[in-house]
Parts: structure tokens; sequence; C-alpha cells
């Protein structure tokens, strides 16, 4: 994929984020828009991945979104990577949609292999996958995205725990670092203090990223991520990530976390994203 | 009237490691997980013989049933073990959300279930459990009766694809189920036949519902025993045929009358054929410490409960 072609995509997903959540007036665009190169580019350039989907994921590399309120990034990336009809992103949060508010296994929609959106549990998760992957002599890595409000959850700390006692080597673990939650931003809701030093402490390798919504970057911070692995402990990838990235007025503010734009909003932040590859 | 007798008895958690054990000589995809209580939960011998398969997780129960769903994906059957309690209403939401609605293979292995924990008391004498798993969309809800029907259940659980609950206990109680019995999930096993009463009972009051059913048999009244190992999902036409014949229902359980066995029947009675029904449970109370016997007489759990039981419903036709 050419750097025209990435851009492209990017700029066609964050199209796709903010007519999805528009339409139904509800979900959450914020997140959303802060992860899209990550998640674009986990699933165009990073992953090694194989036709179709299957749930198993035998010899692939493996992702698993925690903070599934994000959900329209994750749709939009996977439709716009062939998992299911890019057309169906019109059905987001409707009545018999697989494309359910938080994403989910239950109406069987392919590239979701785990219910989320109650934090927390995509952690553990994603271990088990990692666990499987060993025990089935398989190479590849399993991926997992995190926000960093959602480490308040106790769960992750059982699980950073367990991860690095049991040198879970093939997990990437990525914590969208935007500094912001639903009653305002980290450090005021529930400050936590030196997220490195503190997987560190838990004997993880830690990887910076601090541009995490630069291409270049991105990739750059991955492929360390990558060559950490194997060797005896979990990865935690940091990525600084502006909520609301590529739209103006939902940049610095924590208020569209889970707000949808308006008819004038929406065609402000669509002129500030012009179609690339064919809107839905 | 067929009469039950035993030469043994065992706890039937020991039923379950003794499953395990086997599942872990037979089926390379089941993998066991246990939150530090290996030996609580019989697990030794399994992780003995297959230590790659195994997880120690320490105490850590949310991120148990998390790891027990992701080893799902790649083809495991993971089967975790902690107490009744820990594996249910501590971790609720996350079997909620990353076992039942996302239909992963888990089968949750819960010991300890009960008042017949015993001196450790109320913390960890869960009563609510059936209740919490039961609620669940698609989680089947299993609790056999002794040592045999608890090795059995575990291997069939095994080749039965989705969540499953699984619950068994400390004490020791009679072995009186027929070794190598073939476990039928959601199929009612009926004990005695009779005709004035049926007693439906499942885990360690089925036992007691047999020493009932001696009682009353010496009173003349013809109990029809039985035993209801799998309460979701329930064979609604084996206690309807049953009750067609005798005209009313004893349930026996160890939980709580809110959400338990004793309420599925109800359920099955009101939707079909109405009829008196009376309930062996405890009455929304918690436990508290002392022996398992002790503990079942104060709460109204053993034969001479079910006897009475029996007496009222009987008088209620």
């Amino acid at each position: 994929m050419t750097n025209t072609e990435l851009n492209d995509l990017i700029t066609q997903v964050r199209r796709d984020i903010l007519r999805m959540v528009h339409k139904v007036n509800s979900g959450h665009p914020g997140g959303s828009l802060g992860c899209t190169e990550f998640i674009a580019l986990l699933y165009s350039k990073i992953m090694h991945r194989k036709e179709g989907f299957d749930m198993h994921g035998l010899n692939e590399d493996l992702f698993f979104l925690s903070n599934g309120h994000i959900s329209p990034v994750i749709y939009s990336v996977l439709a716009r990577s062939g998992y299911f009809p890019v057309e169906e992103l019109n059905t987001f949060r409707l009545l018999d949609s697989r494309l359910q508010g938080h994403p989910t296994t239950h109406e069987g929609l392919p590239g979701i292999r785990i219910a989320s959106g109650s934090l927390g549990q995509g952690m553990s998760v994603a271990i088990g996958a990692a666990q499987a992957k060993k025990l089935n002599k398989d190479k590849s890595i399993v991926y997992s995205l995190h926000g960093d409000g959602e480490l308040q959850e106790g769960q992750n700390w059982e699980a950073i725990l367990y991860a690095a006692a049991k040198k879970v080597d093939n997990l990437i673990a990525t914590i969208d670092l935007n500094g912001k939650q639903i009653d305002g931003s980290t450090d005021d809701v529930l400050y936590m203090g030196d997220l490195k030093a503190k997987f560190e402490a838990f004997d993880w390798i830690v990887i910076e990223i601090d541009k995490g919504n630069d291409v270049n970057a991105i990739l750059k911070g991955m492929a360390a991520a990558k060559k950490a692995s194997g060797k005896g402990k979990p990865v935690c990838v940091l990525l600084k990530t502006m909520m609301g990235n590529g739209v103006d007025f939902m940049m610095h503010t924590h208020a569209w976390h889970g707000k949808a734009p308006n008819d004038e909003q929406l065609a402000s932040a669509l002129k500030q994203n012009p179609e690339t590859l064919g809107d839905y | 009237m067929k009469t039950y007798t035993y030469t043994e008895k065992k706890d039937t958690r020991s039923g379950f490691g003794a499953g395990l054990t086997e599942l872990g000589r037979n089926n390379p995809n089941v993998v066991a997980l246990c939150a530090d209580l290996i030996g609580s939960l019989k697990m030794n011998q399994f992780i003995d013989e297959n230590p790659e398969r195994f997880f120690q997780i320490g105490i850590a129960e949310a991120n148990m049933m998390g790891i027990a769903a992701g080893l799902t994906i790649g083809g495991k059957i993971p089967f975790t073990g902690t107490f009744a309690n820990f594996s249910t209403g501590r971790v609720y939401d996350q079997i909620r959300q990353s076992i039942a609605y996302s239909g992963k293979n888990v089968k949750i292995c819960a010991s300890h279930a009960g008042l017949t924990l015993g001196e450790d008391g109320a913390t960890h004498q869960i009563l609510e459990d059936i209740g919490l798993m039961k609620m669940l969309p698609g989680m089947v809800v299993i609790n056999p009766c002794d040592y045999n029907q608890t090795k059995a259940a575990t291997i069939a659980i095994a080749d039965y694809i989705g969540p499953v609950y699984l619950r068994f206990g400390r004490p020791s109680v009679p072995i009186f189920t027929p070794e190598n019995q073939k476990f039928e999930i959601g199929k009612a096993i009926q004990l005695t036949a009779g005709t004035d009463v049926t007693i439906i009972a499942t885990g360690h009051m089925v036992w007691e519902a047999l020493e009932a059913s001696k009682v009353l048999d010496a009173q003349g009244i013809s109990a029809e025993v039985i035993n209801i190992h799998t309460i979701k999902p329930l064979d609604a036409s084996a206690i309807l045929k049953s009750v067609a014949k005798t005209g009313c229902v004893v349930s026996a359980e160890e939980h709580n009358y809110y959400g338990g066995l004793g309420e599925s029947i109800a359920r099955v009675l009101a939707l079909n054929a109405p009829a008196p029904q009376e309930f062996v449970a405890t009455n929304d109370t918690f436990g508290e410490s002392g022996t398992p016997a002790q503990l079942m007489k104060k709460y109204g759990l053993d034969s001479d409960a079910i006897v009475s039981k029996v007496l009222k419903v009987i008088a209620r036709k």
C-alpha cells in the first residue's frame, strides 16, 4: 500500500466514523478518530492476516479491541479491509444489525472475536488467545487496544501482573493515551501517575509512541514493539493520541467522547475529510 | 419401591478431578485454569500429567474468566476451577460479556457450592449461584449428585460446545449412581417410581430425597424421586409426566428459593399443568459457620425437611 493509498484509507475511515454516528445520533466519535491511524495501520501494514475470517485465527495475528465503545473505527477498518461489505456500515446501531453499539460476536460479524464494551476485560482475553497460540505452536502475535481511562478497571492489573509472570511475550498491548474520559481528563478523574513506570515495574517492555496520529511514528513504534516481542516479556505500547483527530472542533476536548455531530457539524467535519475511497 | 444403597462416600469435587484427569488423557484440547485452589478442586493429577495444559492464574478470578475466553480462540476447551462463590458472583460481568454473550466454549467448574462448605461460613457459602448462572442466555447449568455423576458430567461437558456452569461440593456424600453411567445433559433421571408425590432434587439433595422416600414409604406414601442434574435446560417433559401421575411436587436444592431449581419447576408447571408445589431450599438467607450436617439441618435441607414438605404438599392436593 502506497502512502497515498494509506492516507486515502485513513481519511475515508474518518468519514465513515462521522457519518455512522451522525446517522443514528449516537456512538463515540472522539476516541474512534483518535485511533483511526493506528487501527488502519494495524490492518493494512502491521498485522499478518489471512484471507477471510475464522474464529480461531490460527497462524495469523489477532487483534482485540478492549475499549469497545470506539466501535465505529473498527467497523470501518474491518469493512474497508474486506471482512464484510462497506454498505453494512449503514446499519450501525440499527435494529437487526450485526454492527451493534459495542462490538460483539453474537450476530456473527466477521473480524470480531470477543464482545467488549464493559471495560477492563480485553487484556485477559488477549492473554488467553496468546497462550492458546503458544500451545498451538503458532508464532503469530496478539495485539490489543485499551483506553487509558480503562486502566482504572482493576482486572487490567491482574492481567498485567499475570502476563509478565507467565512470560506472555507474544502479546503487544497498546494503551490509547488520549488523557480523556467521560467525566473529564484522566488526571482529574483518577490520576494514574506514570504509566510507563507502572508497566515497567510490572516487568513489561514499554514502547512509547509520542505522535500517535502520525503514520510514520506509529509504523516505527510498532516495528520496535514487534522486535521487542518474543523475548520473554509482554510488550506495552503507550500511544499518545489526540481525541477527535482530523476534525478541528472535536480536538482538545473530551466533549465528543460519546456525542454525535449535528447536520451542520457533520458538513464541516466532512469538508475537512473529503471523500477518497467512496462513501458507503 | 426401588431402594438405593451405597458402600462408599466421596466428595463430588473428587469426581470432577477424576473426570478432568480422564479428559486430560483423551482430549488434547482440554486445558485447565485455577485461581490458587488446586487441592480444593482436586486438579493435581491433571496438572501432573499435563503441565503444559494447566494455567495457574493466582488469586485473580476475573482475569481467569477472561483468559479462559481467550483460550477458546485457537480451539482450546478451558475448564476453570475455583469455589462457587468466586466462580459466579465475583466474576459475573466477566462471564456475562466475555463468555456468555461472546458464546465461548468455557466450562466454569465450581466447587464448595452451598452450605456444605461448612465452617468457613457465609462469605464462602454461595446460595445464589444457580440463579445467577441460569439467568445468563445460553448458559447450561449442571449440579450433579454424587462422585460418579460428577465425573460423568465433567467428561460429558467437554463434548458440548458452549458455556457450561458445573456445580459441585466439598462434603463426602454417598455414591449411589452407577459407575460409568452415560451423562446426558438436560435429561432427568427417575430414581424411584411413585404415585403420591414427585420429589425433584438436584446435587447433594438427591440422596436426601431418596432417604426421605424410604421414610415416606414406611408411612404408606409412594414418592417418585427424580434426579435433575441439569437445571438448565430443564427436562420439562419428565417433570410434567411425573406430576401428571402424582399431582404434586416437592423441589429440593442446596440453594436459595429465589432463582433456584424450584422456581424453574414452578414455571414449567404454571405454563403447562399447575399443581401444588413445596420448596426445600434456603429462605432468602445467608449461611453461617457449622458442620455441613448441622447447617443442612438448621436451614431445612435434609431428608426430614423433605418429608415434612411432602406431607404438606399432599395435604394441599
